[in-house]
């Protein structure tokens, strides 16, 4: 009899044991990991902000054009350094995930969010942007335009420098001189255009 | 003195020899099986969100890159969950006054974060990095499935340790072009065998010792 209750007692505690084995202590631990919450502040986020006009080590802004575009009030009218291939990749790619659901890949200002009901913005092919210094685009993605938002928390300087130059390059893709392509170039122009091959037009 | 035990008790010794194995091995599977099954992985489970955020709308219909969101995913180890501003920069204009939004406009007015669930949750002990696997050529759906088709976000995979080190030991399997990892319906060419070997050689991914070793997850 005696045997059997200590059996009993002694398998009780066994599961118990093994019960508390599922404690999740070390899968949940009291630290900050990004974006978990927070009970010590109103808002509930760990994250603070920066108190205001805090600058970290390393990146103060001190080059006035590459970090506004402008010199001395005016847009400037160059890129703050120099155009490589990589520098227009890199524009391509951000341009294609930022700005083309709204001004569509080519810059016609045709996007996918425009057709579900956004405001048009203006095409990108038009005289006056055309014309306007380089330092606008910079400025307009920075602080937004119009009906526009800003995507200075979404798009690095650098990237929107890319950015920049790489809607340069569109404009001339839709209004270059035949007298400005190469000679071996503007000899394909006359021929007749190659069928389309599939999966060309894919984007990544 | 009386015999101790019944005669039917050779019955149940008989019995209990073959009884006993086939309920320890039952207890075994039901335990691998319950550890396995989405009720402790969590796999193909969906949560309930402050907003029904649907990616087969944003992702599937309208196009919208990963990156737009989740903006760090190429340079840190987080994703990043985007914020109200972000939502904001399309629903100023759009769906202005669907019920359905008004948590994110809230949201907005009051500068108070909107408190997304989280969907993928490893433990605590286990490092992991994003932006080491964007960078050598594995996809958003290798591991996290066809998201532009979720209209709730669920876990594909089971997130298991056996789950991370069978990439790890046979990467050339999983991995794809760099130019590929945010294209959602990537197939792997049927006429091209030789490209995951050839893959891993030019992205130089680390040798089999290293990935597998534990002080890589666990640090
Ligand atoms: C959510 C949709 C949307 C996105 C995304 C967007 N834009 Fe715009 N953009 C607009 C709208 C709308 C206008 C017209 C604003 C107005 O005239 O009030 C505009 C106008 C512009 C203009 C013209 C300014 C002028 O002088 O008339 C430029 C340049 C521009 N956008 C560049 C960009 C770049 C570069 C990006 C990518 C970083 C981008 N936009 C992303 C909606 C968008
Ligand atoms: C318009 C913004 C937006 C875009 C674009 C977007 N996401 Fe998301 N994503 C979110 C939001 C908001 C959440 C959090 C809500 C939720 O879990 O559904 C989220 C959550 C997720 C989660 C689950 C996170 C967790 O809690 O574990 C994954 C995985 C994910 N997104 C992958 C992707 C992939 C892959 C793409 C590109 C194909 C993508 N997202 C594009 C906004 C976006
Ligand atoms: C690039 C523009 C854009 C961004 C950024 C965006 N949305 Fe949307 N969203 C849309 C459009 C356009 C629709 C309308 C869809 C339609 O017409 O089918 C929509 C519809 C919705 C709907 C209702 C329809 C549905 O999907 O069931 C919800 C909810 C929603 N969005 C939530 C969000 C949240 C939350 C965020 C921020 C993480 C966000 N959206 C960011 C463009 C955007
Ligand atoms: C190697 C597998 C893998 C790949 C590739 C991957 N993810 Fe993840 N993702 C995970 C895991 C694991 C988690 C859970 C992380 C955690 O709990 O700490 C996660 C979490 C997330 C989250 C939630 C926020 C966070 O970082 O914890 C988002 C959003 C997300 N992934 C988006 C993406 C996008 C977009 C891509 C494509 C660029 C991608 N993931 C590629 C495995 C992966
Ligand atoms: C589909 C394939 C795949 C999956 C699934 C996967 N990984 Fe990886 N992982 C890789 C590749 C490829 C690398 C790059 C190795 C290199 O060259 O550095 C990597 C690298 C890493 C690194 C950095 C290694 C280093 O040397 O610093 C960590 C940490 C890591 N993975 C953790 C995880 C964890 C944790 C999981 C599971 C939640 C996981 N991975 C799932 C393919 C994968
Ligand atoms: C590729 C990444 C990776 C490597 C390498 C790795 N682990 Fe893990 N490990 C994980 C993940 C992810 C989990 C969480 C699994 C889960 O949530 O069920 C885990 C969980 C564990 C657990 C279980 C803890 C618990 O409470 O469930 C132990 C123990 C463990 N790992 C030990 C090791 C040891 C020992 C090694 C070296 C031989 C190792 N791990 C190598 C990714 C890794």
């Amino acid at each position: 009899m005696k045997s059997r209750r200590s059996f009993c007692l002694l398998s009780a505690a066994f599961c118990l044991l093994a019960a508390a084995g599922c404690r999740q202590d070390m899968h949940n631990q009291p630290k900050y990991i990004p974006l978990r919450d927070s009970a010590l502040f109103a808002n509930g986020s760990s994250a603070r902000p920066l108190v205001e006009d805090t600058v970290a080590r390393g990146t103060l802004q001190d080059d006035e054009a590459f970090f506004t575009g402008k010199t001395g009030g005016a847009d400037v009218n160059t890129l703050p350094f120099p155009l490589t291939k990589e520098v227009l990749d890199r524009g391509e790619q951000r341009y294609n995930i930022y700005c083309s659901p709204c001004h569509d890949m080519t810059g016609a200002g045709q996007g996918m969010i425009v057709r579900r009901g956004y405001r048009q913005p203006p095409s990108f092919h038009i005289d006056r942007l055309r014309q306007v210094p380089i330092g606008h685009y910079f400025d307009v993605i920075s602080n937004g335009f119009g009906a526009m938002p800003d995507y200075r928390a979404q798009v690095a300087p650098r990237d929107r420098w890319a950015i920049a130059a790489y809607v340069r390059a569109l404009q001339l893709s839709q209004h270059a001189a035949a007298a400005e392509i190469p000679a071996e170039d503007r000899q394909k122009l006359s021929q007749s255009p190659p069928a389309p091959s599939e999966g060309a037009a894919k984007h990544e | 003195m009386s015999q101790i035990f019944a005669r039917s008790t050779n019955i149940w010794s008989k019995v209990s020899i073959l009884a006993v194995p086939i309920l320890v091995a039952f207890l075994g599977w039901a335990v691998v099986t319950i550890s396995w099954s989405g009720y402790v992985t969590g796999q193909g489970l969906t949560r309930d969100q402050p907003v029904q955020f649907s990616h087969a709308h944003h992702v599937g219909s309208m196009g919208i890159d990963c990156r737009y969101c989740h903006t760090t995913v190429e340079e840190s180890a987080f994703a990043n969950i985007p914020p109200t501003k972000t939502c904001m920069n399309c629903h100023s204009q759009i769906w202005t006054s669907a019920p359905i939004l008004e948590p994110v406009r809230a949201s907005f007015r009051d500068n108070t974060p909107l408190q997304w669930w989280r969907v993928h949750d490893l433990p605590d002990f286990v490092y992991f990095n994003h932006s080491i696997h964007v960078a050598k050529g594995v996809g958003c759906a290798t591991c996290h499935g066809p998201v532009d088709r979720m209209p709730l976000v669920y876990q594909e995979n089971t997130l298991q340790m056996s789950w991370c080190l069978d990439c790890h030991r046979n990467p050339q399997k999983y991995i794809r072009p760099r130019d590929q990892v945010f294209n959602m319906s990537w197939q792997r060419p049927a006429d091209d065998p030789g490209m995951g070997e050839r893959l891993v050689k030019d992205y130089k991914i680390a040798d089999v010792r290293q990935l597998t070793s534990c002080s890589t997850c666990h640090r």
